[in-house]
């Protein structure tokens, strides 16, 4: 061997960056998405305005946030098809203690700390008793759900007592963002929680302990045991952050609505599935990025935002979901093969 | 002195006797083949030493003091490094990332702590070259051949400066190009003076490497002699029991 010790150091998996990019499953995706973005700017005087934009952004928010959590499940081996149920169970925590009146701070630590008990008990269950993640949290969505039922009786709430403008802002607001040359940009709130969210997820999934070691549980769980990870804290640890993102998605959705249902969030954990799913995660663990899950979010709701404007029936929109993420998958397959040839 | 010396090791699960008062001392940098037929007890042994679980008699003792194994990570304090035989590689992680599993460094300070990858990827290299081994840090273990992953696996036990490293059939499954290269990386061990068992099925690996051979058979030792003392043909004799003992 010829190559000094350095060389072979710092020798890189991938040559330059757009080898790097090219190897990237949220990199096409994010092709996909900016493509239909262009074709729909053409096709459509609608799409691109401030208005719609805004409003397409702030959709994919809540979806983009749960699939935070569910990337970080994923990647462990695991899944989790409670958020939807934790998603309405943390908006009626905080709809109905702020309907009879408690303070806008208390009502949210209390919605909060409901969803993270949830994600401790899917985690213990899953992590210390060994039951399988899809069962589990399969009992989860149906118990999380009967549970908002039970709290609210099954009203709809609107009432959100003193407090209601702070709670209205928190989901429904939107800042100012003004830029040199071009109008003022609205951003709405929840794509702010989105944005600062992502940030730290990305960060913690690259540069933390507990990232690297969820990565080392979904890619061979056995080796992560043997070499003294501590692999039911992990696990346990993940879930609550699943439920975490969940219940702060919840309470964004609520002041956004202005009113809450039990019927929020039903059938949501497929979406954030498929959004994950979308973005690169691997159903069978060890991979995924928290920015793909952003972009597989965007995606589908640029597929529903598209289909409405474009005067297709929304009932169409289940197919290209889908069909999206058969070829996600698909391409995944086909391009790992030919690199390992 | 010895590095390892066992006394009188045995151990049964309910009736059934695994070990029959086994004892076996070895040196820093001596290599030691531990051959016997499925069930004679060699795993067992192993995971004594491994601290997996306890002996039920005899004792264990490192450089003359005597050492009580509850847990495998008390045996990895006192400095004894296992290679399991599938490894335990996580194939979606990089090679410096597999050595440094579960024990990942860290840079910064308080709160703001951060994995250290340019510590990681500088010592992971050091390691590898010190084995003579072309593995890259940076590489994903999945695209790697099997002498390279054996690679990864013995340079995560260097990582703590070991003293005995317990090797579980690690040519078991790899082509002879690879053994050969597994091969020079237990030389390489006990160049620095680290003691190997090599738990094999494979006879001219043994042969090839060890400086003394052990061969149990239904939980006792029945042999124990330096390598030239020996040959295939005794030994195979000795696993079967066509030979008492020697």
């Amino acid at each position: 061997m010829a190559t000094s010790l350095e060389e072979s150091i710092s020798k890189r998996e991938h040559v330059n960056l757009l080898s790097w990019l090219m190897s990237r499953q949220a990199f096409w995706v994010s092709m996909a998405a900016l493509f239909a973005f262009v074709i729909l700017s053409l096709m459509s005087d609608v799409f691109a305005t401030q208005q719609n934009l805004f409003n397409v952004t702030r959709n994919f928010a809540f979806v983009a946030i749960i699939a935070l959590g569910m990337t970080a499940v994923i990647i462990t081996g695991g899944i989790d098809l409670s958020v939807g149920a934790v998603l309405a169970l943390s908006g009626m925590v905080i709809g109905m203690s702020m309907n009879t009146g408690t303070p806008f701070w208390i009502a949210v630590p209390m919605a909060l700390g409901v969803s993270l008990f949830v994600g401790f008990f899917n985690g213990v269950m899953i992590a210390y008793v060994g039951v399988p993640p899809f069962v589990v949290t399969l009992g989860m969505l149906s118990i999380a759900r009967s549970l908002a039922m039970v709290l609210s009786n099954n009203r709809m709430v609107y009432e959100f007592g003193p407090d209601q403008a702070q709670l209205l802002w928190l989901g429904g607001g939107f800042i100012d963002i003004s830029l040199p040359f071009l109008d003022t940009i609205k951003v709405p709130n929840p794509v702010l929680f989105l944005i600062v969210m992502v940030l730290i997820t990305g960060f913690a999934f690259r540069w933390s302990k507990w990232g690297r070691h969820l990565f080392a549980i979904g890619g061979n769980e056995r080796a992560a045991i043997l070499t003294g990870i501590p692999v039911r804290l992990v696990k346990v640890s993940v879930y609550m952050f699943c439920s975490l993102c969940a219940g702060i998605a919840g309470i964004l959705e609520v002041g956004w609505l202005g009113t809450i249902t039990t019927s929020l969030g039903q059938g949501m954990e497929l979406t954030v599935i498929a959004a994950s799913v979308i973005g690169g995660a691997n159903l069978s663990g060890g991979i995924g990025t928290a920015f793909g899950a952003v972009v597989g979010a965007a995606l589908i709701e640029v597929i529903r935002n598209s289909l409405t404007l474009l005067g297709i029936s929304t009932f169409w929109q289940g197919t290209f979901v889908g069909c999206f993420i058969i070829v996600a998958v698909l391409f995944d397959r086909l391009r790992t093969r030919g690199a390992n040839d | 002195m010895a590095i390892l010396e066992l006394t009188g090791i045995s151990k049964h699960f309910g009736a059934i006797q695994a070990l029959v008062n086994v004892s076996l001392s070895m040196e820093p940098g001596e290599v030691v083949g531990l051959m016997g037929d499925n069930g004679a007890g060699k795993s067992t042994l192993v995971k004594i030493i491994a601290g997996n679980f306890p002996p039920s008699g005899g004792t264990i003792s490192m450089l003359g003091r005597k050492v009580v194994f509850h847990k495998p990570s008390d045996a990895r304090a006192q400095g004894i490094e296992i290679v399991y035989q599938d490894l335990a590689l996580c194939d979606n992680l990089t090679a410096a990332a597999n050595v440094y599993l579960g024990r990942e460094l860290m840079t910064g300070f308080g709160p703001f702590r951060v994995l250290d990858y340019r510590a990681m990827f500088q010592r992971a290299g050091e390691l590898f070259a010190e084995l003579k081994s072309e593995t890259r840090p940076r590489d994903l273990v999945r695209r790697m051949s099997g002498g390279q992953r054996q690679a990864v696996a013995i340079a995560r036990t260097r990582l703590s400066e070991p003293k005995i490293v317990l090797m579980d059939e690690p040519t078991a499954a790899i082509s002879v190009r690879q053994v050969a290269e597994v091969l020079s990386l237990i030389r390489r061990l006990r160049d620095h003076n680290i003691a190997v068992i090599l738990i094999s099925h494979r006879m001219p690996d043994v042969f090839a490497v060890a400086d003394r051979i052990v061969v149990m058979r239904r939980g006792e030792k029945v042999a124990d002699k330096p390598i030239g003392g020996s040959s295939p043909e005794e030994v195979t004799g000795l696993i079967t029991g066509a030979i008492e003992n020697a």
